[in-house]
This record gives C-alpha cells, sequence and structure tokens, in this order.
C-alpha cells in the first residue's frame, strides 16, 4: 500500500519536473537556442557511448531528470557527474591486506589481464616490503606459466608451478602449503581464463576456491575480478556469473590506457555493489593504481 | 516476461496489418526496439542511429505480404539489412604472392596467437604449407606461446629466441620460407593500442617488410563501443584488409562487429570459437544478425545438427516418429545425440531469445541434468520404457531411488516426454509446411 502510494508519488514527481523542464527548457532554448531536454539527451548519449548501458544511463539521467527542477543546464554536465561519483564512491574501497598469508584469487574471462595484474601486484606488494609468493594456476594456456614465472623474475618473488596441463587445484594445494611454511604475507593465485558462460570451467574454479578454503578457512581472503576496459555490456553478465559462481569481492579495471572509457562499471557498480580495487594502465609493474572514482568520473563524462 | 526481438515486433506490429502498409507512424515503437536490441548488443552508437533511420527508409511503405505478418515482415527487413551490411558473402582469404603473407593485429589479449595457429591449422587442413612467425617480443612467454601452439598442431614455426626486433624476425623468416617452400606465412604480433604511435609505427615497418596479401585485426567480441575507434586506428595506420572476431563462444552479442565492419568497411573473415586450436569457422553474416538481434542461430543450430546426427539413427527415428512408436528409450538415445552436438550452453544460445532468458537468471543450465534423465530411464523395465502408461507412484518411487534422483525428476522427465509426444503429433497432423512455418517463426 504505501508502497505503492510512494511510487505514486514517485511518477508525479516525475512528471512535474518533466513538465517544468519542458517549460523552462524552451523558455531556455528561446535564448540559447538549447533546450535542457537536448543538453539532457546528448548527455545520456555521451554514458551510452562509455558503455554505461542503455538502462543505467537511461536510468541515471532520469534521475538528474526529476531532481533538477529549477537546475542552470549549463552546470547539467556537472550534476551528471555528481551523480556519478555517488554511486563509484561506495565501490571506492581500496584492498586491506589484513590476514597472514592473505590469500588473492584473480579471475576473468580470457585475455583480461589477470596475470599482468598479478605481476604489478607483485611488485607493488614486496616494494611495500611483504612476501609475495604467486601460483601459476593457469595450467591450460601454452606458456601461461612461463608467463607468470616471468614476472616472479621481475618482482622477484617465487612462483608455484606444476607441470602444463595439471590440476589448478593441486597447484592452489602446494601454494597454500608453501606460503604457510615460508610465512609469506601474501599469496596471489593465477587461474586460467575462462568464459563465464562454460559450466564445466566455473566448476572447476569452485574447486579450487574449496581447496583454498579446506586449508584456510577464510580464504581466499579477495575473489579479484579482472575486466578489460574496452568490454561492452557483456562485462555486466562476467561479473553477475563470477559473482554467483565463487563470490566476487574485488574489482580490477585494466587497460584504461587505452581509448574505452570502462562505463560497465558503472552498471556493475549499481547492481552489485562490488568493491573495485585496482585500474591497470599500461603493460609494466608501475602500471597500476588505486581507483580513485573522482578521477574515473573526470575521464568518463 | 523477456521476450525475443521477433516476438517484441510481432506484438508491437500486430494492428499493422489491417492498415495494408508499414509506415512511419506504426513502426516507430519498433524502431525503438531495434535501437535499444543494437545498443544492448554494443553496436555503436553513432552506427545505431544509421542504422535505424535505413531501416526505417526501407521498410516505409513495404506493403504487408499476405504470407507474412507485420512482425515478420519488419523482422526481414531489420535482419536483411543487418546480414548486408554485415555482409559481403565472400570473406574467403586472399592468398598472393610466394610465399604468401598472413599479419596478424590487434589489442592486448584480443586472441592475435592463440588465432594465428587456429589459422595455420586450417590452412594446412586445406592442403597449405603454411610456416608460424612469432614477432611478439614483448609479451613475456609470448613466443614460447607459439611454439608451443605449433608443436602441437604440427607446423613449423620459425626460432624468434635469438633476435632482438621484430623487424629481424620478419626478414629473416622472409628468407626461410623461400629456402624451404613454405607456401604460407602466418606472422604474430605483439598487442598494442591503436594511439601508440610507436608501436604503431612499427606494424607500419613490418608490413613493408612483409607485403603481406592479408592483415588481420583480431578483435574481441565482447568489445564495446570503443571498436570503431580501434578498427579505424589500426586501419588508418596499416590498413587491414579483414577482421577475425575471437571468444565467439561466451554470451555476447557481437554487436562490435557491425561497428567495426562500418567504420573500416573491411569483411569479417572468421570467428573463434574456443580456446582450443580447431575452434575457427568462416564468418557468416546472416547468423551473426541473428545473433545480435537476438533472433538466435537456427541456422547453425540446424547445420550442426545435421552434421552431428547420425544418419541411420535420425532416419530410424522418423520413421518411430511416422509410426507414432517413439519410446522412452529413443528420447534418450536422441538426447544422447544432442550431447554431441556441444554443450548445453552453447546449444542453448542459438536458440532465439534465449540469451536474454539467461541473463534474467531464469534458466539455469545445468549440464547434469542429461546425464539425470539418462540415469531414470536406465532405471525403467523395458515394458516401463516402452509404455509410460505403466508408471504408477510405486513404480516411480522406485525408479527414483534407482537412479538416485527424486520422484519429482522422474515425474517432470514423464510429462516432458508426454509434451514431446504431443508436439510430433501436432507437427504430423500439419505436415512439412506446418514444420516449415516453426522455423518461419523464428528466423
Ligand atoms: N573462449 C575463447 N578464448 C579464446 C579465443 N581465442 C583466444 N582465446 C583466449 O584468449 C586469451 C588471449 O589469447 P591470446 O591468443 O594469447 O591473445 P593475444 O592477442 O595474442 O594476446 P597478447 O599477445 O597478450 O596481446 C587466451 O586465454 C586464449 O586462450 C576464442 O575464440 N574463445
Ligand atoms: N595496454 C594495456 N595492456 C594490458 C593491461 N593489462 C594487461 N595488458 C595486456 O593484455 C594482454 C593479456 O594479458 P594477460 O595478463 O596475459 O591476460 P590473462 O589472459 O587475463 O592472464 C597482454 O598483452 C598484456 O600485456 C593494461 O592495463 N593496459
Ligand atoms: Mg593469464
Ligand atoms: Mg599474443
Amino acid at each position: 500500500m504505501f508502497k505503492k502510494l510512494k511510487a505514486g508519488f514517485e511518477s508525479l514527481k516525475a512528471g512535474l519536473a518533466r513538465t517544468h523542464n519542458a517549460i523552462m527548457g524552451s523558455v531556455e532554448s528561446a535564448f540559447t537556442g538549447e533546450s535542457r531536454e537536448v543538453v539532457l539527451e546528448r548527455l545520456e548519449e555521451s554514458l551510452i557511448m562509455s558503455d554505461v548501458g542503455v538502462k543505467a544511463a537511461t536510468e541515471i539521467v532520469d534521475g538528474l531528470r526529476t531532481r533538477m527542477v529549477g537546475w542552470d543546464s549549463s552546470k547539467f554536465k556537472e550534476y551528471l557527474k555528481e551523480s556519478v561519483y555517488n554511486i563509484l564512491k561506495e565501490v571506492e574501497r581500496p584492498l586491506e591486506i589484513k590476514e597472514r598469508p592473505f590469500v588473492i584469487m584473480v579471475l576473468g574471462v580470457n585475455g583480461v589481464g589477470k596475470t599482468t595484474t598479478i605481476g604489478k601486484l607483485a611488485a607493488r606488494y614486496t616494494a611495500e616490503g611483504k612476501t609475495v609468493l604467486l601460483a601459476a594456476g593457469d595450467t591450460f594456456r601454452a606458456a601461461a606459466i612461463e608467463q607468470l614465472e616471468g614476472w616472479g623474475q621481475r618482482a622477484g618473488c617465487p612462483v608455484i608451478r606444476q607441470a602444463h596441463g595439471g590440476d589448478p587445484g593441486a597447484v592452489a594445494f602446494d601454494a597454500i602449503k608453501a606460503a604457510t611454511a615460508r610465512g609469506a604475507d601474501v599469496l596471489i593465485l593465477d587461474t586460467a581464463g575462462r568464459l563465464h558462460t562454460k559450466v564445466n570451467l566455473m566448476e572447476e574454479l569452485k574447486k579450487v576456491q574449496r581447496v583454498v578454503s579446506r586449508e584456510i578457512p577464510d580464504a581466499p581472503h579477495e575473489n579479484l575480478l579482472v575486466l578489460d576496459a574496452s568490454t561492452g555490456q557483456n562485462a555486466l553478465s562476467q561479473a553477475r556469473l563470477f559473482n554467483e559462481a565463487v563470490g566476487v569481492t574485488g574489482i580490477a579495471l585494466t587497460k584504461l590506457d587505452g581509448t574505452a572509457k570502462g562505463g560497465i562499471i558503472v552498471a556493475i557498480a549499481r547492481e552489485l555493489k562490488i568493491p573495485i580495487r585496482f585500474v591497470g594502465v599500461g603493460e609494466t609493474v608501475d602500471d597500476l593504481k588505486d581507483f580513485d572514482a573522482n578521477d574515473f568520473v573526470e575521464a568518463l563524462i | 516476461m523477456l521476450e525475443s526481438l521477433s516476438d517484441k515486433f510481432r506484438k508491437i506490429l500486430r494492428d499493422v496489418r489491417g492498415q495494408g502498409s508499414l509506415s512511419e507512424a506504426n513502426i516507430q515503437e519498433a524502431l525503438k526496439e531495434v535501437r535499444l536490441a543494437l545498443l544492448e548488443a554494443d553496436v555503436n552508437f553513432a552506427v545505431v542511429k544509421d542504422f535505424v533511420s535505413s531501416v526505417k527508409e526501407k521498410a516505409m511503405g513495404k506493403d504487408v505480404l499476405e504470407s507474412l505478418t507485420p512482425g515478420q515482415q519488419f523482422t526481414k527487413v531489420v535482419h536483411d539489412e543487418l546480414t548486408s551490411l554485415l555482409g559481403g558473402e565472400d570473406s574467403s582469404l586472399e592468398l598472393k604472392g610466394k610465399p604468401s603473407v598472413i599479419m596478424l593485429v590487434g589489442l592486448q589479449g584480443s586472441g592475435k596467437t592463440t588465432t594465428t595457429a587456429k589459422l595455420a591449422l586450417h590452412l594446412k587442413g586445406k592442403g597449405r604449407n603454411p610456416y608460424i612467425v612469432p614477432a611478439d617480443l614483448f609479451r613475456l612467454a609470448a613466443v614460447l606461446q607459439l611454439k608451443k601452439l605449433s608443436q602441437e598442431i604440427k607446423v613449423d614455426c620459425f626460432d624468434s629466441d635469438d633476435y632482438k626486433d621484430p623487424e629481424e624476425i620478419c626478414k629473416e623468416a622472409l628468407r626461410v620460407a623461400s629456402l624451404k617452400g613454405y607456401d604460407i606465412l602466418l606472422v604474430d604480433t605483439a598487442g598494442r593500442l591503436h594511439i601508440d604511435d610507436t608501436l604503431m609505427h612499427q606494424l607500419g615497418s613490418l608490413k613493408a617488410i612483409l607485403k603481406p596479401s592479408e592483415i588481420l585485426f583480431v578483435a574481441d567480441s565482447m568489445t564495446g563501443q570503443d571498436a570503431v575507434n580501434t578498427a579505424k586506428g589500426f586501419n588508418e595506420s596499416v590498413g587491414i584488409t579483414g577482421v577475425i572476431l575471437t571468444k565467439f563462444d561466451g554470451d555476447a552479442r557481437g554487436g562490435a562487429a557491425l561497428s567495426m565492419r562500418m567504420a573500416t568497411g573491411k569483411p569479417i573473415k572468421f570467428i573463434g570459437t574456443g580456446e582450443k586450436v580447431d575452434c575457427i569457422e568462416v564468418f557468416h553474416p546472416s547468423r551473426l544478425a541473428g545473433r545480435i538481434l537476438d533472433m538466435g542461430d537456427i541456422l547453425t543450430l540446424v547445420e550442426k545438427a545435421q552434421a552431428t546426427f547420425d544418419e541411420k539413427e535420425t532416419q530410424e527415428l522418423q520413421k518411430k516418429l511416422k509410426k507414432d512408436t517413439f519410446t522412452l528409450d529413443d528420447f534418450k538415445s536422441q538426447l544422447q545425440q544432442i550431447k554431441k552436438l556441444g554443450s548445453m550452453d552453447s546449444i542453448l544460445s542459438m536458440i532465439p531469445g534465449f540469451s536474454a532468458m539467461k541473463q534474467a537468471k531464469d534458466i539455469k543450465i545445468d549440464e547434469k541434468e542429461i546425464s539425470r534423465i539418462e540415469a531414470i530411464i536406465n532405471s525403467m523395465t523395458t515394458r516401463e520404457k516402452a509404455d509410460p502408461g505403466v508408471l504408477n507412484a510405486s513404480r516411480r518411487m522406485r525408479i527414483a531411488k534407482g537412479s538416485g534422483t527424486k520422484v519429482q525428476d522422474v515425474n517432470k522427465l514423464i510429462n516432458q516426454y508426454q509434451d514431446m509426444r504431443k508436439m510430433i503429433k501436432k507437427l504430423k497432423a500439419a505436415g512439412p509446411k506446418g514444420i516449415k512455418g516453426l522455423f518461419q517463426k523464428f528466423m
């Protein structure tokens, strides 16, 4: 009952706002040649062109429309930035290393930048004086193990590995044992890229997770989902399905050094509220930054 | 409920029949749906605008044919337009020169190295003698990755380890190729951003050395709005000759393909459908059109089914269908045939409207479901299988126990089987035309 009333009120408010905007808009356009609806439409377009997605873009702009009675249309862009910032502020939560060993499992579809991100993280934590151990859990892709070993060398930390084609669960088991025995601060598990729609591969991931938590009950402490900024609407599906399978506790958004804006992260933040930890801005060890909502919004809009 | 685009068109345009033709007024709403579907499929915003206005032009004033509903008519206009834009039926490889050189270029992680091996295997299967050339010295273990893939497919691979720059590798590989008589060179390059001037310039010098007959832009089918910029960027700096779309085995709708096609005018030649080296297929515009519009990929499904289904078994089945002696055993063997088609997931993704349903999380695809059904049928006696009518409560209980399932599972299966028989009866009553009609509804 109350809900219905509230919904009715909301739509009334929206309706009034629209009328107000239409009137204001025509007054304004008489002077500036641009109605506020045109401005709003353009802002909505810019969100869609940054991969925010039609649904989220429309809802964000609609939200703006109902609140901006009496606002100055030349400042719409600032208001929009603020709306998006408010969404992202909530998920701007840097990763804190608390437990020891702190176990990070890195997941994502093929080619998004998992292994590279691990290399960058290893270098960062090592530089902070932590002892880091890497585990070559991608036993499927050709030379994936050697790729991770290369990063281990760059960062100066050991890599636990088995043979190509081996069981990723067994690698995880070995790595946990080694991390505990050596008293490592951080253990980062690489995993093979997998499309979120492949049931058997998602099962495999769950199994790795089970192996880890059998040894250390609250591990993995972080399930870090790596997303590629150039991905469009599919990233939402990736986030949903990885989250359903193993529970995603953090996101790293890579390849922001290109021209793609990674706007889909806004839709993901709205729907799933998963913390965004890092952004990748290049291919060297220094190209990993903590996610900053403000910077992101400035680049997005 | 979520419904496929063609269903939406059908509903929106239901009343048009009386009006005789499609007009601006009566297709307005349907056009909105087209716009939405394309944007959700990641087609670039500007491309969508152009597309919608050209569909509008094509559809307007079209008389609604007697044989089609207005919804079908409109669906056909949209689908045909999309197909022709994606199009260029002939997307075979251009193999000129001796040896002819194929260069693979693209963003980081798009699938270049894997696709190099896939193409090599594909060409080898056509009787060619390809030579793989790893020219990515930048990414860690990239050369090793390609070496290992070459070994797996038994194609020779240039030993790039001793070189310090890709230019040298290409020059030397050309020399070796002509010496040893390889007729195709497949050159894998490092992933790079189109805005990286130094690296784009490097591609230019590789091109000057190799004089390739194909420069293929390898792109991820999950790419979003930026596809236009990257494809354009690569095309303007090096001049691509075609596009390969990778990771098509997921649930991405692949609208970026249209963006890239519009931005470069270059044909899409192949799609990558899995991580294994044999997962590559020739590109079909009309199928991608169906997928972008979420109308499913019935054509592929039908073709795949034809290729996979055991001819004899199929004939046997048809006989049984005709005589109406289709038993639970037949049901089981049919399921087994379906299993051969591929994962349930990939089959279902070809069915119209399904990707939308999956997103709604309505349907969980459970590979175990088929095994469960098999187990249930295996626990039945011959008599029960031939005549499920005898399955009373205690028999069902026994079967559930025997197969390690629940009585509900057994009930569900029996219902499914009976539904299927009903459908078969209906189809038979409708005759061959009726069956065709059923498929037309999808396409
Ligand atoms: N599912 C699926 N995975 C693919 C496909 N093509 C490539 N991959 C995977 O995508 C990832 C990246 O592929 P690579 O071939 O290494 O990509 P690349 O473009 O050479 O990457 P860089 O050299 O790092 O820029 C790997 O995990 C591949 O196994 C495909 O068609 N389907
Ligand atoms: N430009 C750019 N490239 C990246 C970034 N992160 C990863 N890459 C590249 O993307 C490609 C795939 O990365 P990789 O770590 O192998 O991905 P994985 O398959 O998910 O492990 C490699 O060529 C990386 O160098 C980034 O932030 N920016
Ligand atoms: Mg990797
Ligand atoms: Mg590569």
